[in-house]
């Protein structure tokens, strides 16, 4: 994945870290699938708590509100959701580059710095959120391995910010090339793989957001 | 490994121009597409907090579905998914559909279909 | 063709180690695959062969029961992750473009990093037992057995770890073809042309990349339940005993396709040849491999229908077990189809491709009776399952395996292996094979459990395994025949030449070795079987690829650069797992060096720059 490749024969036509990044996605889709099965199966069983939507009191008497906290969850699916848009003008901005400029206009706005940085810089700030959130609940008595549902959510969104902490770093490294050299439209496939990435992993967290936190 | 094949075929040959090249969408679209994205997660915020919707039986499949046109909204037109090459939908939609088949046949082998939906 | 020792063409301008640490040619990849293979391979035969020693009397000594658990754990662990994989994982390598047409797989070095991971991997979790600290919760892991509550020691430790790290080399090599079977075939080979083993080979991927990911996050909870104290398998917090056991098996049942389907590929390549006929019914052949596949995914819970799932699962799981017996039996009848009214050579591979079929539909049927609930509570956990699986996978893979080493030993090596040795191999295997495992169908159906390490005499379980232990024995002869008949064909063979089989597919129509470069042209394709119903065209290609001698730079082919990164990676990604079970402060050196190797890596090119 590195300076464009010279083309070779192709059966399809298509660039193969294309189709290979498809594949990884579809293999993606059963790594999450498990974390949130493991999840939902758990969901309602812990034997002590915090609860996710319910309140509960300790044998000690310790009483502990709900601990998902939905207002600060929604900003940061807000953000997510405006990075997935950062990114696809990030795209446009690589892609559309050399186009004659009359047509160019109505396909980007501002340039592929500008949308990288804003892409990285969501991001970064829904793992500002992420972490914000984690730490709450360690003090709140919430932790990895409290009960059943601390060991599901801390893993489940663990490994999905870390996917996100990945691609965050891969927009970094893009973000440097471009700087280095400038990104153009023969870098349009590396753009577009970290695109694909991107908007794969704020698809999953859609999916959380709702199975976790919006669903009792 | 450069090679010349024997029987030049050209279409096959030159790499292939991104399907996107029939498809131009206008800057204007992708924030349109974000606004609709975000509209929908705050109706969903806001269901969330209407307590006799959260107590109903329409809740849940309500919230699936909203979550489930953010997904699609966003892998077809984000992603790309509806003007790319057929092969990238393939692939993508086999796994999908055997990873839902298993979170929902494991859902309902620990009995929790029941508990959601059930009576 | 000369016998004796006249030098086969060399394949390769540059020997040396070196060479063969910075290889990116999937050839060689496919030869390393096949030498670490064949050795964990007979590796796993000597844990079996001590198991079988000691339990060839009652109340046996040879080990004790903490020992025997090490060896059966081990004894499955390698036979699956790192013999019979990997030994697929060769053909995939070696074979897949050639039989395509292509120069090499879609990404070279990603392939090189799949082996190292692989051989570093099967050492981290191989070297415990040489100190009686292997795993020792059985290759399944079940728990709450394998949590530490109940193993305590470092023993599982190796085996999640490992694990893990052998599920990031098939992964990888799982990506790696599937772009390269959908996107490197050549001109006019579609898929409806290519040949059965890259179409199984096609379905196993995706099995691969389907399945890895669910066992990988069973493992990441027993990790974390083992070195965080997360309560995922703590029955006392709550947890389920049921999870670990519907996560392995959602994995552990496609697993065991992703086992048998590249053994019958190369049993479809092999019955045509030496039938002198395509094989028959190919379009249900391909539907059918398909329908395996995607079936496979949803019987896993057959495993289970002994731990009180309800009749409604196990009437499910039972009907969907039933339902891809069918597929699986339709093979059966196009093979024998293939061989009626065909001139059959009986070669070596011929032998034990047919050995395949005869001894998997004996597998294929006590597995039918195992998909019956009422039927497996007797049979689960006896050894009635054990023979169940040992004709599959000794029956099935293994001897599939063997038709393909033989079949395409002259195209690896240049050189033919021994036809007498060879069949000595296969009657003294066959034999050994049966005597070994049958009488398992019988100690099983007397109640003779699994995993133990000890009986009681007089139960009637005596005899069976006096014979299945010196069947073992005999197996420990015949193998060794074929690894003499390996070693000293690769000097004494007769040379080979490009089609010593009189085959059809692509890969016999270049030289014997192949040439670095594979082709010294792209191959036009028309048919099923180029070399045998091809048209003038593809006969025209197939002559200029058949030329030997010529080197990469005479032909302006330009190969990619042989690295050792790939070699780096894979080092220092084993390296960061070994921090978990030493200091955390590992973990960070090596996963930093991992960083920085990746982005010398990505950051460079695959090959010069050329037009």
């Amino acid at each position: 994945m590195s300076a464009p490749a010279a083309h070779h024969y192709t059966s399809t036509g298509l660039d193969s870290r294309k189709i290979a990044i498809w594949a990884f996605i579809g293999s993606e889709c059963m790594l999450f699938v498990s974390l949130i099965s493991t999840y939902l199966i758990y969901k309602g069983k812990s034997l002590v708590g915090p609860f996710p939507h319910d309140p509960y009191t300790s044998a000690t008497g310790q009483t502990f509100p709900p601990i998902l906290d939905i207002p600060v969850t929604s900003g940061s699916t807000f953000v997510l959701l405006m990075s997935s848009l950062a990114m696809v003008l990030a795209l446009a901005a690589v892609q559309n580059k050399d186009v004659p400029k009359h047509t160019r206009g109505e396909r980007i706005i501002g340039s592929s710095k500008l949308w990288l940085w804003m892409t990285a810089l969501l991001g970064a700030t829904f793992l500002c959120f992420q972490a914000y959130e984690f730490t709450a609940f360690v003090n709140e008595g919430l932790t990895i391995r409290t009960n059943l549902f601390g060991s599901s959510f801390f893993t489940l969104t663990g490994f999905h910010g870390a996917h996100v902490t990945a691609g965050v770093i891969w927009l970094v490294s893009l973000l440097a090339i471009d700087y280095r050299r400038g990104l153009g439209p023969n870098d349009a496939l590396n753009v577009d793989l970290a695109a694909l990435y991107w908007h794969f992993v704020d698809v999953v967290w859609i999916v959380i957001f709702t199975l976790v936190y919006l669903i009792k | 490994m450069a090679n010349e094949p024997v029987h030049s075929d050209p279409a096959a040959t030159t790499p292939h121009a991104a399907a996107h090249e029939h498809h131009h969408p206008t800057w204007q679209t992708y924030v349109k597409i974000g606004a609709i994205l975000t509209a929908i997660t705050v109706a969903e915020v806001w269901a969330y907090y209407i307590p006799s919707l959260v107590a109903s039986r329409v809740f849940v499949p309500m919230l699936l579905i909203m979550s489930a046109v953010k997904f699609v909204t966003v892998v077809m037109f984000y992603m790309h998914l509806k003007y790319d090459h057929k092969l990238f939908r393939v692939l993508f939609t086999g796994p999908m559909l055997i990873a839902a088949i298993t979170l929902i046949s494991l859902l309902f082998l620990f009995g929790q279909l029941k508990a959601k939906f059930g009576n | 063709m000369p016998v004796g020792t006249s030098t086969a063409p060399k394949a390769y301008e540059n020997s040396g180690v070196w060479s063969w640490l910075t290889t990116v040619d999937h050839k060689r990849i496919g030869i390393l695959y096949l030498y670490t293979s064949l050795f964990f391979f007979i590796w796993g035969g000597m844990e079996a062969v001590i198991l079988r020693a000691q339990l060839q009397g009652p109340n046996g000594q040879l080990v004790s029961a903490e020992m025997y658990n090490q060896l059966f754990t081990m004894h499955g662990t390698t036979m699956v992750f790192l013999a019979i994989m990997p030994l697929s994982a060769s053909f995939f390598n070696f074979l897949i473009p050639l039989q395509i047409g292509a120069r090499d797989v879609a990404f070279p070095r990603l392939n090189a990093f799949s082996y190292w991971v692989y051989l570093f991997g099967g050492i981290f979790i191989t070297v415990p037992i040489l100190f009686q600290l292997a795993p020792n919760g059985g290759w399944f892991g079940y728990t709450p057995l394998t949590t530490k509550a109940y193993s305590p020691g470092i023993n599982i430790d190796f085996w999640v770890i490992g694990l893990q790290i052998l599920g990031i080399s098939s992964l990888a090599a799982a990506f790696n073809f599937i772009t390269t079977i959908i996107n490197l075939r050549a001109p006019g080979m579609t898929l409806m042309r290519m040949p059965m083993f890259t179409w199984m080979s096609f379905v196993v991927q995706f099995l691969v990349i389907l399945a890895f990911p669910v066992i990988t996050i069973a493992l990441v909870f027993l990790l974390f339940d083992r070195f965080f104290g997360t309560n995922f398998y703590t029955v006392a917090q709550g947890a389920d005993p049921l999870l670990w056991q519907h996560l392995f098996w959602i994995f552990g049942h496609p697993e065991v396709y992703i086992l048998i389907l590249p053994a019958f590929g190369l049993v479809s390549e092999v019955l045509p040849t030496f039938s002198k006929k395509p094989l028959f019914g190919y379009p249900v052949m391909v539907y059918s491999g398909i329908l395996i596949g995607v079936l496979g995914f949803g019987v896993w819970a057959h495993h289970m229908f002994a731990v009180g799932m309800g009749p409604i699962a196990d009437s499910f799981f039972a009907l969907s077990t039933l339902l891809i017996g069918i597929p699986t039996g339709v093979k059966i009848f196009n093979w024998i189809a293939t061989m009626a009214q065909g001139s059959i050579r009986f070669t070596s591979a011929m032998l034990f491709a047919i050995g395949l079929v005869a001894m998997f539909t004996i597998g294929g049927i006590s597995g039918v009776m195992h998909a019956s609930p009422p039927a497996d509570l007797q049979q689960t956990d006896t050894y009635f399952v054990v023979a169940h699986f040992h004709y599959v996978l000794f029956g099935g893979s293994i001897m599939g395996i063997f038709a393909g080493i033989y079949h395409y030993y002259p195209k690896m090596f240049g050189r033919m292996m021994s036809e007498p040795l060879g069949k000595v191999h296969f009657w003294l295997n066959f034999i050994a094979m049966n005597l070994t495992f049958f009488p398992m169908h019988f100690s099983g159906m007397l109640g003779m459990p699994r995993r133990i390490y000890t009986y009681d005499g007089g139960q009637g379980w005596d005899t069976f395994n006096l014979i299945s232990s010196l069947g073992a024995y005999m197996l420990v002869i015949s193998t060794s025949i074929f690894v003499y008949n390996f070693f000293r064909s690769k000097k004494k063979g007769e040379i080979a030449g490009a089609n010593p089989w009189e085959a059809g597919t692509l890969e016999w129509s270049i030289p014997s070795p192949v040439p670095e470069y594979n082709f010294a042209v792209l191959p036009n394709v028309t048919s099923r079987y180029p070399l045998w119903e091809g048209n003038e065209k593809d006969l025209a290609s197939a002559n200029m690829n058949a030329q030997e001698g010529k080197t990469s730079e005479e032909l302006g082919i330009v190969l990619p650069y042989s690295t050792i990164k790939p070699f780096i990676v894979a080092a220092a990604l084993v390296l960061m797992f070994c921090g978990l079970i030493t200091t955390m402060a590992v973990t960070f050196l090596f996963a930093a060096i991992m960083v920085v190797a990746l982005y010398a890596w990505l950051l460079s090119p695959l090959e010069p720059e050329h037009h």
